[in-house]
């Protein structure tokens, strides 16, 4: 078998032998994240298959739902318990919607994990800034909570989360132990309700406002448009290009660069993603209907 | 597949031979060959060799395919028609994983049962060029896809070297033929026949003044053991004998005077122009040419799914009636449909534009980055099949051009 190509990751000896696999997962707790957003945390029914599975920060696997269909979702949990996995998902297409209507208890089927994770090793020694805009959060989760636990690896860790609303921001509750950790936290809404005494703006704005970028690399989430200004702030502080790492979403159906669905210029986003350095991808976002 | 024996001599096999030929992959494997249905030579399973179009010529050109009765046509005459390997190796439908609910709850297997062997006669240089680049995608990227993997192991190769081009066809550009040989070192077929009999009008044989008198004859060469096992047997039964010095080097002569035919086209004529394609055309996403073709292109998928090597799929959850079993069934899917690139629930190539754009940079340059190689074997397909006739080769000579400088392009 040939080896992936430099920048992929190389899929789990089960899943190379046969893509189309899936393994039952129970659902073991299900919680209200935000308005039509849910988290799942999923446990592998297979004893050998849940001690087997491993997964980096911004992996994603492929959950099915026998007779509706799947639907690529990040890995959200911490990728040092593999054996619960969470997946934060919008209700927003057939397999969601159904999704949504899953019960703790209720076994669906998964495989992965798949994609290229966040550059954490690459970043040892200097500034992390993740930056988020709704639920994009969900695919740097696993990476916040890595660098909480690595914490002394990296000088300034950083999350500036945005959302529309009070009311969508991802993982509020989580805070408190992520600056305890000794992570920054901040959060801004682009329109405030009458409880909101934070930021009101975009996250745009708090890149801009971060100081010397230079030792610093940014993880970006969130929709295209979004992406592109963060890169655009992120350059105004002496965050160059090749220093932002942005997670990209694009309809998927295999996973493993064999459906084409995914594609986005050049690359596969399955395999050559979904987390991309910035100035390899720069260009392409700003061509509309790539 | 065994390891290459090219160097056996090339034996020569009659009508008689063929039609034996034919029967002895029936023993063992589903035989597939070209046949006349439908107004057009298909590729379909065959039981012998008198299935094969003899009497039939293609004619061809930007949107147009038309089959005429002509009694000088033998077997392969023919040019390729709107099937390929790709309809039997990648079918359009294809069951990929089984759910089952159990006791236990759910869960995934592969499809029950080994699908039958295959055989396939005629195939051009081209569709062995398309065959490999299968080979890199559901092979070659680090993970396989089962199904494939039996069906490509299991696969005989009759190959044929062409002695007629059509005006769609440009292998002569992608050096995918029209020798058989052609589409690369490594792509050996199994058994590759070069027809020295008489051929219709525009062929190779009325360039190499083959009487119109002789009978249909074949040279037959043996690429692999297994082709040569098959050899040996015609042989044994009396049925391929030695060919004679001058039919040795007809047999050799017969793809040449085909590739000299292609190499005369005058400018116009059709013709890729492969250097620096990939950068070219990833330079000019937003050239107005793509506005232009899309004012033509109906976004019929037509091209996608004669395309040979074309893969892009999409599965389909097909569920038992009382819901206790699904079927993950794989389609082909094409870039030219909304459904392609919807993402909740808006498409992200919503223009015709944006989807011209997406299948020709996918064919002819993003596929050099996966795979290595261009996704174009010059077979003409997408051109004759096209119901509008929108030529590729005509597509990349316009965004050549340098876009106006003063307009610029949206897609």
């Amino acid at each position: 078998m040939t080896p992936p190509p430099a920048g992929r990751a190389a899929l789990p000896g089960s899943l190379a032998a046969d893509p189309w696999r899936s393994h039952a997962a129970r659902i073991v707790a299900i919680r209200d994240e935000a308005p039509g957003v849910r988290g799942y945390d999923l446990e592998l029914c297979d004893s050998a298959v849940r001690e087997a599975y491993r997964f980096r920060p911004g992996q994603f696997n492929m959950l099915l739902l026998p007779g509706i269909g799947e639907a690529a979702i990040s890995i959200a949990s911490d990728p040092d318990a593999p054996h619960r996995l969470t997946h934060t998902v919008r209700a927003v297409g057939n397999v969601t919607d159904a999704l949504a209507r899953r019960c703790e208890g209720d076994e669906i089927l998964l495989r992965g994990p798949f994609g290229t994770p966040w550059p954490l090793g690459a970043l040892e020694g200097g500034d992390v800034i993740v930056v988020a805009g709704g639920l994009g959060l969900a695919s740097q989760r696993a990476a916040i909570l890595t660098l909480a636990r690595q914490r002394n690896a990296y000088r300034r860790v950083v999350v500036l989360a945005g959302a529309k609303a009070p009311a969508g921001l991802l993982y509020a509750g989580e805070d408190a132990a992520w600056r305890a950790a000794g992570i920054e936290v901040e959060r801004v809404v682009e329109s405030a309700d009458a409880g909101w005494r934070g930021a009101v703006g975009l996250v745009t704005d708090l890149v801009a406002r971060l100081g010397d970028g230079r030792r610093a690399g940014v993880l970006c989430c969130g929709p295209d448009g979004m992406m592109r200004a963060v890169a655009a702030a992120a350059a105004g502080v002496g965050i160059g290009p090749e220093r932002v790492w942005v997670s990209m979403e694009r309809p998927m159906s295999c996973a493993v660069g064999q459906c084409g669905l995914c594609q986005f210029g050049p690359f596969f986003v399955c395999l050559d993603g979904p987390v991309f350095r910035y100035d390899r991808v720069a260009r392409l976002l700003e061509i509309p209907g790539l | 597949m065994g390891p290459p024996t090219d160097t056996a001599a090339p034996l020569e096999l009659g009508p008689a031979g063929l039609d034996r030929l034919v029967c002895i992959l029936a023993e063992t494997h589903r035989v597939i060959g070209p046949t006349v249905a439908d107004g057009a030579v298909v590729l379909r399973e065959i039981a012998s060799a008198a299935e094969l179009p003899v009497g039939w010529i293609d004619e061809q050109e930007g949107g147009r395919y038309r089959l005429h009765a002509d009694a000088s046509a033998g077997p392969f005459d023919h040019v390729v028609g709107p099937f390929s390997l790709k309809n039997f190796l990648f079918p359009p439908r294809e069951t990929v994983a089984l759910l089952e609910r159990g006791a236990e709850g759910w869960r995934s297997r592969p499809p029950e049962g080994a699908p039958r062997a295959l055989a396939v006669v005629g195939v051009r240089g081209c569709d062995l060029a398309a065959l490999a680049i299968q080979d890199r995608v559901f092979l070659g990227s680090g993970h396989v896809d089962p199904a494939y993997q039996a069906r490509r192991r299991d696969l005989i190769l009759v190959a044929v070297d062409c002695r007629r081009a059509a005006p769609t066809c440009f292998c002569h550009s992608t050096g995918s033929g029209p020798a058989a040989c052609d589409a690369g070192a490594g792509r050996v077929a199994d058994l590759t026949l070069v027809d020295l009999g008489p051929g219709p009008a525009g062929s190779a044989a009325e360039d190499l003044g083959i009487e119109p008198s002789a009978a249909r004859r074949f040279a037959c060469r043996a690429g692999t053991l297994r082709g040569a096992a098959i050899l040996g047997r015609l042989r044994a039964e009396g049925l391929a004998g030695s060919l004679a010095p001058a039919d040795s080097e007809l047999s050799a002569a017969v793809p040449r005077a085909t590739a000299a035919r292609l190499a005369a086209r005058g400018p116009g004529e059709r013709h890729l122009d492969t250097e620096g394609l990939r950068d070219l055309l990833f330079d000019r996403l937003d050239h107005p040419r793509w506005d232009d073709v899309a004012a033509r292109c109906l976004a019929c998928t037509n091209c996608t799914l004669v395309c040979p090597t074309c893969f892009c799929a999409s599965v389909t959850e097909i569920p038992a009636l009382d819901a206790e079993r699904v079927e993950r069934e794989r389609r082909w899917e094409s870039c030219f449909s909304l459904d392609h690139s919807r993402m909740h629930g808006r498409a992200v190539r919503h223009s015709t534009a944006a989807r011209y754009r997406q299948w020709l940079t996918h064919k002819l340059a993003g596929w050099i980055d996966q795979f290595g190689v261009s996704g174009c074997t010059g077979c003409g397909r997408c051109i004759t099949w096209c119901p509008v006739g929108i030529d590729l080769t005509a597509e990349v000579a316009a965004l050549r051009a340098p876009p106006p400088a003063s307009e610029g392009g949206r897609a």
